[in-house]
């Protein structure tokens, strides 16, 4: 299993971390999946983090942005396939508030360290399970040139 | 009426594989009690033991999350879509 991503959203996402440093930042991934349980990424689309009270160390999507996004995806034929978000000054790696806030089983989650404002290492993980035994597991992490 | 409920990708395999679902109903509620009965097993996914929606699960009448509007008892029309949503969120 591998979530493949064109290098421009890769580094779109990894620039819109940089851009909301010392914040984090956070956007959803729309694709499509393959029959393996593979996901090709075509939009990174950026959202705000309506996390005011916490911004460096939260991050929360409205979900009328989701309806919108997950709307638009369907009328295009593609599908969520996962979300992505920053650590400022943070290892690319989830968190326990990462995995107790994450609920889409079977969709990407993508975390780029930002250090001192510059993106750092992006790594992606998969969230297996059903709610009440949810896991993360490593994801290779595709990037196409 | 009938009316459509867009699944997200998570909860599709409970779904029959199914983007999209259509319900007879005249509120979000019959609209929910509809897709449960004929997906039962999405229920649980949906809906905490004393059959309240589950805290991250979040329900739009269209534009509007329906605990803005009239929640289970939320008047729905033909040309209305239902989408269910789980909240996103995290943090280092």
């Amino acid at each position: 299993m591998a979530l493949k991503i064109p290098v421009e959203l890769y580094d779109q996402l990894r620039q819109h971390g940089e851009a909301t440093y010392p914040h984090e930042c956070c956007g959803v991934l729309v694709g499509e999946f393959d029959d393996v349980g593979g996901k090709a990424v075509k939009a990174a689309v950026e959202c705000g983090n309506t996390r005011t009270d916490s911004l460096a160390n939260r991050y929360h999507i409205s979900p009328s942005e989701l309806v919108r996004i997950q709307r638009d995806a369907l009328l295009a034929g593609h599908d969520i396939v996962g979300f992505y978000h920053s650590h400022p000054d943070h290892p690319a790696h989830w968190s326990a508030t990462d995995l107790a806030e994450a609920h889409w089983t079977g969709c990407s989650y993508v975390i780029t360290s930002i250090e001192q404002g510059r993106a750092v290492l992006t790594n992606s993980f998969i969230l297996l399970d059903q709610e009440e035994a949810k896991h993360f597991e490593d994801e290779l992490l595709e990037v196409i040139q | 009426m009938s009316i459509k409920v867009l699944i997200p990708t998570p909860l599709r395999p409970y779904a029959g594989k199914q983007s999209v679902i259509e319900v007879n109903a005249q509120t979000v509620g019959e609209a929910l009690s509809d897709l449960v009965t004929k997906h039962p097993d999405l229920r649980k996914h949906l809906f905490s033991e004393d059959g309240k929606l589950r805290s991250f699960v979040n329900v739009y009448l269209n534009d509007e999350d329906i605990r803005y509007l009239s929640k289970d008892a939320t008047s729905v029309k033909e040309t209305d879509t239902i989408t269910i949503v789980p909240s996103v969120a995290g943090g280092r």
